[in-house]
């Protein structure tokens, strides 16, 4: 039985009505923990990737590599786990702790060309006991079979060179098919530590 | 005595159970200037949440030309956390003239535990403000530098009115946690202007 108060139902059958809890639904956390990767996989483990959302939302909290200087990276799936071609574009800004260096340029090594391969979304980490990266990404209605599938991502950590970097990225993949598995690992070595949660904007 | 709805446990002793689906952004605390010298969240910052965002809502400066800015609370009753900032932006102007992006060397700072400008140059007429966002990731840690990024949109009526669009980066290369945040202009007050704090779950 559902609880309804002056005509509007706020719960039925074990959950809040749409619209009542917020636009921006909380949908699963993974946390790494020397981890060679965190999948998101549709319908799996909790997690929601599919037509219920037309904006999902990764944040990633304090990513911590193994090793000295790779890249955190994401794939995209389809739903038979084949990774989907990619096209993108990507810039940072840079400033170093000693003071000496400041940049704002196009990195070419950041983008993808009709390519499968992962796209990079925060370069360079260092792997120094107290660096970390932070930010996030959007994926735009990844269950649709007629758009390609646009995405954004953008975040902060400290580079390889010990500076702060802010990374932009963004692209689409170039696929009709539904996208349904975001994958996220180093571009060498594990994730020794940090989480990342998905959320669904209604 | 608790809610139960078709055998899920939706209400108990007063809270939502943890299992029902609610929003994830979830408003802190709110503060209003009026002729402050700055707008500061001392409370609530914590380990309750792996991520702050702070809303600037038209944020209007006493002093033309002044620089908005933030610092942070690292362990004393001081906001002079270390940190390291980059700042690049976009400009165009009501004239028409040349727009640009471009790095903004004079408003970094590196090992400093000044305060980190998050716009440069804004205008004080009366229709000018600022408006946008600065997330602040994890302060609790004591194991990581803490991570810090902002977007803001403003004017700056040095010359003929700019739209400006101006990002900024950096961390605390601190390993206490940070506990309280704190917003100004490098000279003057705010005259006035909202600041709104969420955690993000």
């Amino acid at each position: 039985m559902g609880l309804i108060s002056d005509g509007t139902t706020i719960f039925d059958a074990g959950v809040m009505s749409a619209g009542l809890g917020g636009s921006m639904v909380f949908i699963k956390k993974l946390t790494a923990s020397s981890s060679s990767s965190l999948s998101f996989v549709n319908g799996s483990n909790g997690v929601v990737l599919d037509s219920t959302y037309k904006e999902y939302l990764f944040l990633y909290k304090d990513i911590h590599p193994s090793v000295d200087g790779p890249n955190l990276q994401v794939q995209f799936n389809d739903s038979s786990s084949n990774a989907v071609t990619k096209t993108s574009n990507s810039f940072y800004a840079y400033h170093n702790e000693g003071d000496s260096t400041t940049q704002l340029v196009y990195v070419a090594s950041g983008d993808l060309t009709q390519a499968t391969g992962p796209q990079p979304i925060a370069l360079d980490i260092t792997n120094q006991n107290d660096s970390s990266a932070v930010g996030f990404l959007h994926l735009f209605n990844p269950s649709s079979t007629t758009f390609v599938k646009h995405f954004i991502a953008s975040g902060t950590h400290m580079h390889d060179n010990i500076a702060v970097l802010s990374d932009h990225f963004s692209g689409y993949c170039n696929t009709t098919s539904a996208v349904a598995e975001v994958v996220f690992n180093m571009q060498s070595g594990n994730m020794d530590a940090g989480d990342i949660s998905l959320y669904g904007i209604a | 005595m608790g809610l139960i709805s078709n055998g899920t446990t939706l209400l108990d002793a007063g809270a939502l159970d943890g299992g029902v689906a609610t929003g994830a952004m979830t408003l802190l605390s709110t503060s209003t200037a009026s002729s402050s010298a700055n707008l500061t969240f001392a409370s609530g910052i914590n380990s309750t949440y792996k991520e702050y965002v702070f809303k600037f809502i038209d944020i209007h400066p006493q002093t033309n030309g002044k620089h908005f800015q933030v610092n942070f609370r690292d362990g004393s009753s001081a906001y002079d956390a270390t940190k390291t900032t980059l700042m690049f932006y976009s400009y165009h102007d009501e004239g028409d003239g040349t727009p640009a992006l471009a790095f903004v060397n004079s408003d970094v700072v590196a090992q400093s535990t000044d305060a980190g400008r998050i716009n440069t140059g804004q205008g004080s007429d009366n229709d000018e403000s600022c408006a946008g966002t600065l997330h602040l990731y994890n302060p609790s840690s004591t194991t990581f530098v803490k991570h810090f990024h902002s977007n803001i949109a403003y004017t700056d009526s040095s010359g003929t009115p700019n739209s400006i669009n101006v990002f900024v980066s950096g961390y605390c290369n601190v390993s206490a946690a940070i506990d309280g945040v704190q917003f100004s202009f490098n000279s003057g007050n705010i005259d006035s202007g909202t600041i709104k704090m969420y955690g993000i779950k």
